[in-house]
């Protein structure tokens, strides 16, 4: 075999391109580095408190620092059973709302819509807390009521110390709890899921729609034939992408829940707390050591999103309607 | 299914009785003798009366009727944009997928006008099959799911014994079988593009049209798969009544009892300028325009 090598080829740009080039791949590195910074700066505060409590730092629910008992067992769990309330709701309200807008809309309305849902990730979130507060809660307590009665043997529907058949139910049970928290925040996560999943279903090849419809498909036979297995990944995505959201949305939390330290599945039952909604309530009045324990339970919840995020990018890139090709 | 209609049909004997004939292919082998799945229905014959289309306010065929009768192979030909793919489109309610578009006139198959407000979308389209330009398999399932995807997707159960029946016999049909018989689990994009092709006409056999529409179903294929699928044509042509579009007149030659030219004059919206036996339309037309577009001096 005669040795021949690939030829080295000159790739270096020049003039306006390099310029570009340069500027581009600075402005790039500077985003890995604000993210990569935010990251150590996090872990460096934390240390101090990761260290002096170890492992009770995770498995300890109280948050009294005057007693020197940290831990934020209570608050990971809070912040789990909201997002995943949230995304109960955001799910199939988002999915369903994509296929409309990509399937089922007439041209005309289907634009309409899309600013709408636009608009929703836009309204800021102070405002779904007071939304969620103020117009959602009664009604919330009511659901959760209804849900207590039909399905309290199931453990997280479940509400202590309360008599659901009782003449006159006591409503401060069941309110402020993570059931009405994580419904303020599904309004918030749902557009961004939405428009994740609105962008992949419209990416559909037209070829394989009219393949479906020609055999004689109804629109619905399509959508569950091609459109849906065609848009796995966006909707796997699209949810983790909200679910990273909902994990560390804080204001319409602190506004709906009222603090409580407890690790409880009853997710219908007053009271919880999140990382996020932690942090925000205490760190007006945090001494040295107390701001670094909080800090540490960011860094904890800035891990478990920077993982979900990941999932979620891996998912889609990897699925067919991700990777954008069409073959 | 529609195939409780046996008594309203023409006969198919007389219909064969005329001008061309095509030569037999004994490439492919024989189609089994015991069909299975849904019944087998016989052919349709269908008839365009007065067809006009619009997208938006652009009209793009003007009152244009064709029959294309039972058991035939039918060529559409004309030079590009003269609407050939939106009146195939019409044929079998495909054209109302685009917004804009509009239509006029009646589609009749076996004298019944499948836009009549009381027919379903769905049984039209079912019992009117196509075939697109670009192979279009499901990439997501596998080759035996490809073509038995018609079936799922209109809701026709039939037995597990059945399904493997119909599998085969429609790959047989559709002139594949022989190559991918030892694979049927495989995805249908692992295939070649006339392979593809051709398990896009199995999948469409499979729910058992009585008339299959193709829009060039070769344009994208080499010169041995387009050879292929010519075959599959003439095969299934004495039971399923087929429509085909296509630039290459030739293959309108070889496949086509009757053809129709279409052509749409500068600005104006298309129009069937003759139709007629093939042999006719080729060697003798009668309009000066159908004459040069055949003989390549136009289009
Ligand atoms: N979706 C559409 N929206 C608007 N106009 C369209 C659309 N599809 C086709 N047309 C127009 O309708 C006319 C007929 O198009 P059609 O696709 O039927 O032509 P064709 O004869 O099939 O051409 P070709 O041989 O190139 O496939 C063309 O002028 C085209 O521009
Ligand atoms: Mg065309």
């Amino acid at each position: 075999m005669a040795d021949v090598r690939p030829r080295k080829l000159s790739r270096r740009s020049t003039g306006a391109d390099a310029v570009f080039e340069h500027g581009a791949r600075a402005v790039g590195a500077s985003v890995l580095v604000i993210t990569g910074g935010v990251g150590v700066f996090l872990a460096w505060q934390a240390y101090p408190t990761l260290k002096r409590y170890g492992l009770s730092f995770f498995t300890e629910s109280q948050w009294a620092p005057d007693q020197d008992v940290i831990g934020i067992a209570a608050v990971l769990t809070g912040t789990v059973s909201v997002a995943l309330v949230a995304m109960t709701f955001a799910f199939p309200l988002s999915v369903l709302v994509a296929l409309y807008i990509s399937e089922y809309a007439p041209a005309r309305i289907r634009s309409t819509l899309v600013s709408l849902v636009d608009l929703m990730a836009a309204v800021p979130s102070i405002v779904y807390g007071l939304w969620g507060f103020f117009l959602i809660m009664p009604y919330a307590a009511e659901l959760a009521l209804w849900l207590q009665r039909n399905f309290g043997w199931l453990p997280f529907f479940k509400v202590e110390n309360t008599d659901p058949d009782a003449a006159v139910w006591d409503t401060s049970r069941y309110v402020a709890s993570a059931f009405c928290a994580g419904i303020a925040v599904a309004m918030m996560v749902m557009p961004m899921a939405c428009a994740v999943m609105r962008q992949v279903f419209s990416q559909t090849p037209q070829g394989e729609k009219e393949a479906a419809l020609a055999l004689g498909a109804t629109r619905w036979g399509m959508v569950t034939s091609v459109v849906l297995p065609f848009g796995r990944g966006g909707v796997i995505g699209g949810t983790m992408l909200g679910l990273g959201r909902a994990l560390g949305e804080t204001i319409a939390v602190v506004l709906i829940v009222s603090p409580a330290f407890e690790i409880k599945p009853r997710i219908l039952e007053v009271g919880t707390s999140t990382v996020s909604s932690l942090i925000a309530g205490r760190f007006g009045e945090a001494s040295t050591s107390q701001l670094s324990a909080l800090l540490a339970a960011g860094f904890v919840l800035f891990v478990i999103t920077l993982i979900v995020n990941t999932l979620a990018a891996v998912v889609v890139n990897r699925s067919r309607s991700g990777a954008g090709t069409d073959a | 299914m529609t195939g409780d209609r046996t008594d309203v049909l023409p006969s198919i004997g007389d219909q064969h009785a005329s001008t061309t004939v095509i030569p037999a292919v004994p490439a492919v082998p024989a189609i089994p003798a015991a069909p299975s799945g849904p019944p087998v229905p016989t052919t349709a014959s269908l008839e365009a009366e007065r067809v006009s289309a619009w997208f938006g306010q652009r009209k793009v065929l003007d009152r244009v009727s064709l029959e294309m009768p039972a058991g035939r192979v039918t060529a559409l030909i004309g030079p590009s944009g003269c609407g050939k793919s939106t009146f195939l489109r019409i044929l079998n309610r495909m054209h109302e997928l685009v917004p804009s578009a509009a239509l006029a006139g009646e589609v009749r198959l076996d004298g019944q006008d499948i836009y009549a407000p009381e027919r379903r979308l769905t049984d039209a389209r079912k019992a009117i099959g196509m075939v697109f330009q670009k192979p279009n398999p499901f990439p997501a399932m596998s080759i035996q799911d490809n073509v038995l995807a018609g079936l799922r997707l209109t809701g026709t159960k039939i037995g597990k014994g059945e399904r493997e029946g119909l599998v085969e016999e429609s790959l047989v049909r559709a002139g594949l079988w022989l190559e991918v018989k030892d694979r049927l689990k495989q995805p249908g994009s692992a295939l070649s593009g006339g392979q593809q092709q051709r398990l896009c006409i199995a999948r469409s056999l499979a729910v058992r049209p009585r008339v299959l529409l193709m829009d060039e179903p070769c344009s994208a294929l080499d010169p041995t798969s387009t050879r292929v699928v010519e075959e599959t044509i003439q095969q299934i042509a004495a039971d399923v009544t087929i429509v085909i579009v296509t630039h290459n007149m030739q293959q309108a030659h070889r496949v086509s009892h009757q053809c129709a030219f279409f052509l749409a004059a500068h600005g104006t919206p298309g129009v069937i300028v003759e139709h007629g036996p093939t042999d006719t339309i080729f060697d003798n037309p009668q309009d000066q325009r159908t004459s040069d577009y055949v003989n390549g001096r136009f289009g």
